[in-house]
Order: structure tokens, then sequence, then C-alpha cells
């Protein structure tokens, strides 16, 4: 019981993490290094506003949080990668250098040791199915079950989210259809750093805002999406799933220690066996072999 | 105002040198071997002129232990094709089977170091042998994963030391034999990789990076050639690892820090891929910087990432390739 109910919690987080990863990757083909670095950032810019101008509502300072990171996404697709468009090794430098500088500029900047720390939302713990699970927890559940429905929808149902699913399933096509590419990337983009920012206005009030949980959130992000099919968003779910579940295992069975290698290991295991992803499509095969 | 556009034409003395006729003057060669003695005797005078500042001097082995690994990923993203962005591996690697032979079972220094190269480099081979079907950003991925992957299982299972390290690793005896080890490994790397991927092999190599598809119709081993890139490139990294491992007289986790990964990708960027100097030159820039930046802490990171994406970004090409044209070719301007 135990075992479940914390599987389902740690999934629906790691699914949290890499929504955005995957999302900007399936779109604008762009593999977003900088994303651990716009979840630390997104955390830092609502501490900030919480601590330092009284008076502000949380939620308005998680606003503005949010809506300033999906700024600085696009920013960054409009400013740096639309010069390098599709060169992959240069994409994934400039990328991982950005999300390095803000990373570390932060570190610089203040961001050590153990000191900031979001409040939950709403304090306190029910007790459930014998287990003490606080609320936090709980409102992650739901929002996150709530965010994968509405992106659904809005993939499905509007007008610019049918056209980021253009643009992901047939570049070419989509653009004779007279929709542009390189906006729908800048969106994608700025979607993505929002669903980043998102998941640590969610996420970071479990824990503290330390530099270190944006490479963490970056690895397993990667993970996510690489065992699920890089551009595949039913794979994300279900791979963050597998992943969710296995690190509960281990961290059951022998220590927390393990919980990154697991993770490691199973990107490795993935791409050996299967290396297109448990969903990644033919196509994607070619690419990556 | 007419339209005009620059026009590039090789020099005469350029064109000269190509042939037979490059033996027939003084200035021929001059032209041909001037850059080569500049690289080889300002890097075999350094230790000597910085004998005047002695900081600086300890500077030189770390500086040329990045330069290897620069080396080395140059040589496996613009030959090979294969991006690696876990250099880290390969020094955790050297370093850490070098400990292993000095500390655990007494090989004197300049024996464990060699012996770790090669031992080093067939165990980096062997972790990333599953990883060679993959490409483009899925071997970058992985290899990315490999050094973090590496120091989860030593800190998880306290083995090797566990987050202390190996210590009482001796070091290389007097500091000149510290400085023109690696010094004369560096310049033996970079003309014996320059020979390397001009012989018949490096061809293949080429073709596996362009297209892969054509060396298998032509018979040969796709797989197996970038075996032998591979461990051409981490012999060339592991022995940096054990280098630096034998400077420090200690193996620790932070042999597989990210350091080792992002300064030679750095330095391949700002010198110039696929020129195999060029890297060499892009080290010598910022490793020297990163030392100057010290009293920032880690704002140098932000500095050098702020460097690394102008160069990614307005000049692609690089410094060497820049130098290179300059030298080789003149411009003018003519009419359209």
């Amino acid at each position: 019981m135990e075992i479940l109910v914390y599987g389902i919690i740690n999934s629906i987080i790691l699914s949290l993490m890499s929504l955005g990863f995957s999302l900007v990757y399936s779109i604008a083909r762009v593999p977003n290094f900088a994303h651990g670095a716009l979840y630390i950032t997104t955390g830092y810019m609502v501490w900030l506003m919480v601590n330092k101008l009284q008076g502000l509502p949380y939620i308005l300072a998680i606003i503005f949080a949010i809506g300033a990171t999906a700024i600085i996404g696009a920013l960054i697709y409009r400013c740096v990668l639309i010069r390098i468009r599709g060169m992959e090794i240069s994409e994934i430098i400039a990328t991982y250098a950005i999300g390095l500088a803000i990373l570390e500029g932060l570190r610089w900047g203040g961001l050590r040791g153990m000191t900031f720390s979001l409040p939950p939302f709403y304090p306190g713990a029910v007790s459930m199915f014998g287990l003490l699970i606080d609320y936090q927890r709980l409102i992650i559940v739901g929002t996150g079950i709530l965010t994968f429905i509405l992106l659904y929808l809005f993939t499905r149902y509007t007008k610019i989210g049918l056209a980021l699913r253009g643009i992901a399933q047939d570049e070419r096509a989509a653009m004779m259809l007279g929709i542009n590419s390189d906006m729908t990337a800048v969106i994608s983009l700025a979607i993505g750093s929002a669903l980043a920012g998102f998941a640590a206005v969610l996420l970071l009030p479990l824990g503290n805002i330390v530099v270190e949980a944006g490479y963490n959130v970056l690895i397993f992000a990667i993970a996510v999406c690489v065992i699920g099919g890089l551009g595949s968003w039913g794979g994300t779910i279900v791979a963050s799933f597998i992943i969710g579940f296995a690190q509960i295992l281990t961290e059951a069975l022998g220590s927390s220690h393990y919980q990154m290698v697991v993770a490691l290991l199973a990107i490795i295991l993935t791409l050996l066996i299967k290396p297109s992803g448990l969903f990644g499509k033919q196509k994607e095969l070619e690419e990556r072999v | 105002m007419e339209a005009m556009r620059k026009e590039r034409i090789d020099r005469g003395l350029k064109v000269r040198t190509e042939g037979i006729y490059a033996i027939s003057g003084v200035r021929e060669i001059l032209y041909l071997l001037g850059p080569r003695l500049l690289l080889i005797v300002g890097l075999m005078a350094l230790p000597l002129v910085l004998e005047l500042a002695p900081y600086w001097k300890r500077v030189i082995n770390i500086m040329c232990a990045y330069a290897l690994l620069a080396i080395s990923f140059d040589f496996l993203a613009n030959y090979v094709g294969l991006v690696c962005l876990g250099g880290a591996f390969f020094t955790g690697v050297g370093g850490y089977f070098s400990a292993i032979y000095n500390v655990y079972f007494g090989i004197p220094v300049y024996l464990a170091m060699p012996l770790a190269a090669i031992t080093g480099a067939a165990f980096c081979t062997l972790c990333l042998l599953p990883c060679l079907p993959l490409r483009g950003v899925y071997f970058a991925i992985v290899t990315l994963m490999y050094p973090l992957l590496f120091t989860r299982i030593i800190e998880a299972l306290n083995i090797l030391g566990g987050t202390n390290g190996i210590t009482g690793l001796d070091n290389l005896p007097g500091s000149y034999t510290e400085h023109y080890v690696i010094i004369l490994m560096v310049l033996a790397s970079l003309f014996g990789m320059r020979r390397f991927v001009n012989e018949d092999i490096g061809l293949v190599l080429r073709g596996v990076k362009d297209n892969d598809q054509s060396v298998r119709a032509s018979g040969i081993s796709v797989t197996r050639m970038k075996i032998i890139a591979v461990f051409v490139a981490s012999l060339i990294g592991c022995f940096a690892g054990a280098y630096i491992a034998h400077l420090y007289m200690w193996a620790g986790i932070s042999l597989f820090a990210m350091d080792f990964s992002i300064i030679p990708i750095a330095s391949t960027v700002i010198g110039g891929g696929g020129t195999l100097v060029g890297p060499v030159i892009g080290t010598f820039i910022l490793v020297p910087l990163s030392e100057f930046l010290r009293f920032f802490g880690t704002f140098r990171i932000v500095i050098y990432c702020a460097v690394l994406v102008g160069f990614i970004m307005f000049k692609s090409e690089g410094l060497m390739i820049y130098f290179q044209r300059k030298y080789h070719q003149f411009e003018r301007w003519v009419k359209v």
C-alpha cells in the first residue's frame, strides 16, 4: 500500500518535471537542456517575491514568476536558438551552457544552503489508507492530473494547440498551411518553460530551493523522456510511472542512494534494447541508430 | 555606390608550398614550419619562461591535461561524429585506474600511468560499446549520464574510498618532469592524431561521420571503426585523468566532475572544431582565464557559458579556422 501510494505520487512528480522538456522536444525539436535551470529560476523568483515584496499574495507571485519564466524561455529561442536551428550539437551545447550559466549564476548570487524554501499551499497532513500524506502531495497529484487533461484538451481543441501538433508531425506540410514554424517554436518553448516553472511551484514546497535540484530535474526529465520515447507524450507519462515505481521500490528495498542510479541505468538500458523508447515511432528509430 | 563583394584568394606562397616546391627556398620552409615551430617551441619553453611566476607554473599542467581532453573530444565529435558530453568519464576512469595500480598494487607511477591509460581506455570502450549505434543527441545524452552514474555508484556502494577517494598516490618526481611529461604528451597526441586522421583509417572514420551507410556498403564494419575511434579517444582522455590524479596525488569523485566535460567542449567551440590544434589553443585561452577568474567563484562558469554561447552564435567556425584563413589567404574587395 505504502509503495503504491508513494509510487503514484513520485510518478506524478516525475511526469510534471519532464512534461515541459518533452513538449519542447516534440514540437520545436530542441532538447532544452536549460530546463532544470528554468525550474529553479521560477522557484527562486517566487521566493524573492514572497519574501522581499511584502504584501504580494502568494498566488500572484506564482503567476508572475511562471509568466516571467515563459518569457525567458521564449527569449532563449528568439535570441539564441533561432540562429543555430537544426545543428543539434550546437543546440545542446548552447542550451546546456545557458542552463549552466543560470544555475551557477544563481549559486553565485547567493542561492546556497538550505535557507530557501517555499511555503506549502496548504499546511498539514491527512491520514489516508493508514498513511500520513501531507496536503501538498495531494495537491500535486490533483493538479498534475488536471494539467495532463488540460494539456491534452489544449493540443486537440485549440487553434494554437493544433498548430503545435502540426509542426511536430510534419514541419514542411504545416508551413505550407501557413503555420509559422519559428512562432510555434517560440510558443512551445514558452509553454515548456512555463510547465517547468509550474512544476517548480508545485514541487519545491516539498524541499528546499537548491541549485543541485536543477541538475537533478534535468536528469530526471531526460530519463523519463528518453525512456518514453522523445517527443511522445503518452510515453512520457507511462515512463514516469515506470521510473517512479522503480525508484520507490529500490528505496523500499535498499537505500535512497540508488534512486539516481536507477534512473540512469534505465536510460542506458532503454537505449540499448529499444532505442526509440517505449512509445517512439519508427521514424525516430532512424534518427537514433 | 557600386555593389562590392569580398573575394578571398590563396596566397601564392601557400600554393607553392603545397607541392614539391615547398623545399625550394627558405621562405617556403619557414611558411610551413613557422606555425608548427611556434606551437612546439612555445609550449616547450613555457615552463622555463614561467619560472618568473611560480603560481602560473602549476596552471601549465592542468591546462595541458585539459588540452588532451579537448583533442579527444574534437577527434570524436568532428572526425567520427560521436559527440561525447562526458569527457569526465575518461578522466575519472583513468584517474581511478592509475590510483588502484599505484596505491593498491604498488606499481610505480611511470608504469601506472600508461597502464591506466590503456586499461582505462579498454574499460571505457567496453562501457560505451552498447551506446555506439546511437547517433547525435542520443549518444550525447547517454555519455552525459556516464560520469554521473559512476559517481553515484561509487557513492552508493562506498567502494574505492567512497566519497573520500583514494589518497596517497605517488607524484611525479620533480616539477620539470611533471611539466614535460604532459607537454610532450600533448604535442605527441596532437601531431599523432593529425597523422592518424589523414591515414586511410581516418578517412574511413570521416566516412562514418558523413555517411555510415556507404561505409557499411563498402564492407567495413561501422561499429568496429567506432570502437577503434572511441578507444583512441579514451586512451588520450584516460591518460589525462591518470596524470591529474597523480598531480593532485588523489583520486576522488571530483575526477568525474562536470568541469572535465565542459571545458574541453568550450575550448573546441572557441578554438575551432575539426582542426585538432584549435581545441588545444582554446584550452590555452580558457584555462588561464578560469584561473584568472578564480576570484569570482562560480561566476566564472557564467562568464564561460556566455563566451561559449557567443561563439556558437556569432563565430561558430572558431578562432583557429579564422586564423588559418588569414594566414593562407588574402582578401580584397571586387566589383560584383
